[in-house]
């Protein structure tokens, strides 16, 4: 997740790296890992130092060009739940496409590219 | 490919999704995809995201997801045909690289007899087929993640974005650390050198490229073995 600041909203958490902030700390699915307070800011965003911190997110700078990216968490398995990881992305006409626009069907997810 | 599995599975329940991990977004993957006329989602995924979501390493990678939203097989090699009936054409003119990387290639292992049979049976059987896995399975199957490789992603993902603001200098250091940090995502590889070479060959900007990775690991393992159950 690219960054200008260090902070961010709980939304954006959600929608990028699938972290949901609930009352009993940062949930993906069954997983919930409860927050020390200095993670969410008094206004209500998340200080994301503490947060890579705390979800073992690798949180890289490059200075030269003023950014951050909070990657995802690290140290067991790229799935940490069979539940599949809902995403969305543009179609090729443009669309937004969103995974869990397909619950009801079978889906076979298929990876390419033109390299 | 994909379009005639479509065509023949989709009135089974199944759907297909196919997404193109590519940095360089619709513009390199559009001539793949009218030529394939897919009347499927075909989407564009420029941040690799599928890599870091699922653990995609390499492509064609298939993910199996039954109707409500849960995994049943993780990121494998998909192939709905080419085996071995492949044919490389060689001729005098061509250059040298490419004639080294045909011969790699042919090496590689692809079994899509295999694939498209476990694919059938898991679109009749659904649950009870012998080919969809527990989540405890699906889990333990997907890429191990440890903290180098979560690196990997973000700097792999800040290369994409600097790369697409313009800072190549800055974006081709960033890839070299996800080349470093996850030597085994060969998508991460493949799309850096390609944006310097389509052949994805030696260049000044990388200290490797894809036939003396290839060399390094044997081509036969450029994929690893299908393990359908």
């Amino acid at each position: 997740m690219i960054l200008h600041t260090l902070e961010i909203s709980p939304q954006q958490l959600k929608s990028r790296l699938g972290w949901e902030i609930k009352p009993q700390g940062a949930c993906k699915a069954e997983i919930c890992i409860p927050l020390p307070s200095p993670v969410m800011t008094a206004t209500g965003a998340i200080n994301v130092p503490k947060l890579a911190e705390r979800l073992q997110m690798p949180l890289i700078h490059d200075q030269a060009a003023g950014l951050w990216c909070l990657g995802p968490e690290g140290g067991a398995k790229a799935l940490t739940s069979a539940v599949a990881p809902d995403f969305e992305l543009p179609d090729w006409q443009g669309q937004t496409f969103r995974l869990s626009s397909l619950r009801g069907k079978k889906v076979l997810l298929i990876a390419w590219a033109s390299w | 490919m994909w379009q005639a599995i479509r065509q023949e599975l989709y009135p089974e329940g199944l759907e297909i999704v196919t997404v193109a991990l590519d940095s360089l977004g619709l513009k390199v993957a559009l001539p793949f995809i009218e030529v394939a006329k897919p009347t499927h989602p075909s989407l564009i995924d420029e941040a690799h995201l599928l890599d870091e979501l699922f653990g995609v390493v390499n492509v064609p990678s298939g993910v199996w997801i039954d109707e409500e939203g849960v995994i049943v097989r993780p990121p494998e090699p998909a192939f709905p045909t080419g085996g071995k009936e492949r044919k490389y054409q060689i001729s005098e003119d061509t250059p040298l690289y490419v004639q080294e990387m045909i011969t790699e290639v042919k090496k590689i292992q692809r079994d899509p007899a295999k694939y498209m049979s476990a694919l059938r049976d898991w679109v009749t059987n659904g649950a009870n087929s012998r080919y969809a896995l527990s989540p405890d399975a699906v889990i333990e199957r997907s890429q191990p993640r440890p903290v180098e490789e979560a690196q990997a992603a973000a700097h792999f993902e800040l290369g994409q974005y600097l790369y697409q603001q313009g800072q190549i200098e800055l974006a081709i250091e960033h890839f070299k650390q996800s080349h470093r940090l996850q030597p085994n995502n060969w998508t991460y590889r493949r799309q850096a050198w390609s944006m310097v070479d389509p052949l994805q060959g030696p260049s000044s900007w990388y200290d490797s490229d894809w036939l003396s990775d290839v060399r390094k690991i044997g081509a036969e393992n450029y994929y690893p073995t299908l393990k359908m159950e």
